[in-house]
């Protein structure tokens, strides 16, 4: 059933380093390195001062959850056999106006459409993991009160 | 130069709304657009304008062709799904103002009622541009986009799903007035919104738009042109469009305010435009693809201060006759018909005319907007006097 994922295209060329910098593990922004202006998604061009040079800065991996919904059918078939699920916006820590959809997982290999929903808070404090779908590292979110380590 | 009252809707026309219909959207569009033309007694031959939305499937050659319509010597198209609605009639009516033409018609026709037909259905397994950053994550559909938006303004205003039962009551309770609407025999409660499924929490299944066949278009020439017309021109006051700085289309998480979308900026100019304010407005049909879009308007172009559009739905403030604002009174996106919004453009038409089925009497203008969420647009029509 995975490869009826849908995946992000790792080749794309504004993107390519945040999934290159997802498979090691760690989470990155697009940075403007005129003004330091972070941006996301990716983009050739610095809205604030249009310069086209940027750099990757590493975060955190920290935030918060600022809304989640659970999907329910009618879904495309992968996505449909493991509803209801959930799908989260995490305000990052370093910018809360910077910001990654993903999904709320239980522990760092566990499914995301296993999490028990009652979980889901807007406001809740997340980390990121990472879990590999067919050769893509995917950010999804733990809760921090979840850590158990 | 302003466009204000220099031009006129003089036709409307619509196919029967339904699933599966048998006819290929090409020919939907014919019979809408010859519908409108016999409303408005102009001859195809007349007509040398043309405007419609870009991802209509009947293009501007087909159309004339068929037609048998005289020379164009314009044409255009909008982009960005249901915010073009408005937009296409707002073109017609500057090229019309300017010289460029002097019969124009806009138009959408759409079938998409068949399952495979849906724009989440048809992505690849590998995908690129903003989708990357939403698809993988199970955000398939724009009923997904939108829930997350709501739940996200549910939290900060205290919007309930009590306001969004006010929002399609209102509609469905309109659409039973309506002969031509889906909905027309179909009354809704809130008992069965509330105990109906989810479709992406916390929306649920009436929070969502038809899925329609069929199609509308309008006929645009000069306010001259007009007065002798078949019926009674309904003025294009103002009109507006909006992409505000920073927009992604229904995943607006990637900016400073993802509350604050594309209507703001959109009202901003209709109304500098406008001879009317907000107040002067009683009745409106407002972009209805799923109800919470409905309250981010009211807000975005005024009728109540950002935050208070779940309170502004209490006591039937959207509901015709005795509301404060009648909404969507054929019925709108959620239970008239979901022709890409275009149905609500022909119902501020009719409510000018005088022959809605829930007819407001006293309000000089009618507002009519396009997709909230998406690059959007918004005419302000008037009443003949
Ligand atoms: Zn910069």
């Amino acid at each position: 059933m995975s490869e009826q994922w849908l995946l992000p295209d790792i080749e794309d060329a504004d993107s390519a380093p945040f999934w290159e910098a997802a498979a090691r593990g760690e989470l990155v922004a697009q940075v403007c390195a005129s003004c330091g202006r972070r941006r996301m998604p990716p983009r050739p061009m610095c809205p604030q001062c249009r310069s086209l040079e940027h750099r990757w800065e590493t975060l955190s991996g920290r935030g918060t959850i600022w809304s989640f919904v659970t999907a329910h059918p009618p879904l495309l078939p992968a996505y449909e056999a493991v509803a209801p699920y959930n799908v989260i916006v995490v305000a990052t820590r370093e910018d809360p106006a910077v910001r990654f959809v993903g999904n709320l997982v239980e522990s760092p290999e566990a499914p995301f459409y296993r999490t028990n929903l009652a979980l889901l808070q807007i406001g809740a404090p997340v980390r990121v993991v990472f879990q590999e779908v067919c050769g893509v590292y995917l950010p999804r979110w733990m809760l921090e009160t979840s850590e158990r380590s | 130069m302003d466009i204000k009252d220099r031009t006129a809707i003089v036709g409307i026309g619509q196919t029967r709304f339904g699933k599966g219909l048998p006819e290929s959207e090409l020919s939907l569009a014919c019979q809408a657009i010859s519908a409108a033309l016999d409303d408005a007694g102009i001859a195809p031959r007349e007509v040398d304008g043309l405007v419609m939305f870009s991802m209509e499937n009947g293009r501007e050659v087909e159309i004339a062709r068929n037609l048998g319509l005289g020379a164009i010597t314009y044409f255009g198209e909008v982009g960005y799904g249901g915010g073009a609605g408005c937009a296409t009639v707002g073109h017609a009516a500057m090229a019309v103002a300017t010289g460029q033409c002097r019969v124009a018609v806009a138009w959408r026709a759409r079938k998409r009622s068949a399952k495979t037909s849906r724009p989440w259905a048809n992505v690849g397994s590998r995908v690129s541009g903003s989708a990357q950053w939403t698809r993988p994550f199970g955000l398939l559909r724009p009923v997904d986009e939108i829930a997350m938006l709501t739940r996200r303004y549910m939290y900060e205003y205290g919007a309930t799903r009590d306001h969004l039962a006010n929002v399609a009551l209102a509609c469905r309770k309109h659409a039973n007035r309506n002969p031509n609407a889906t909905f027309y025999d179909r009354p809704l409660t809130r008992e069965q919104y509330m105990s109906a499924r989810w479709i992406s929490e916390p929306l649920c299944l009436y929070d969502n738009c038809l899925e329609t066949d069929g199609a509308l278009a309008v006929v645009v020439t000069s306010a001259e042109r007009a007065r002798d017309a078949k019926q009674p021109p309904v003025y294009i006051h103002a009109f507006a469009q909006s992409i505000p700085p920073q927009c992604q289309p229904m995943t607006n998480y990637f900016c400073d305010d993802p509350l604050r979308g594309p209507a703001w900026d959109c009202a901003r100019l209709l109304w500098s435009k406008s001879d009317f304010r907000p107040e002067d407005v009683r009745v409106a049909q407002i972009y209805d693809a799923f109800t919470p879009l409905i309250l981010l308007s009211l807000e975005g172009y005024g009728f109540c201060k950002r935050g208070e559009a779940g309170p502004f739905t209490e006591g039937g403030a959207l509901e015709w006759p005795d509301g404060r604002l009648p909404i969507n009174t054929s019925g709108g996106g959620l239970s008239e018909a979901y022709v890409h919004g275009f149905n609500l453009i022909l119902e501020g038409v009719r409510q000018m005319r005088g022959t809605s089925t829930c007819p407001v009497a006293d309000s000089p203008c009618c507002l009519v907007t396009s997709g909230e969420g998406v690059p959007t647009s918004a005419l302000l029509l008037r009443r003949a006097v």
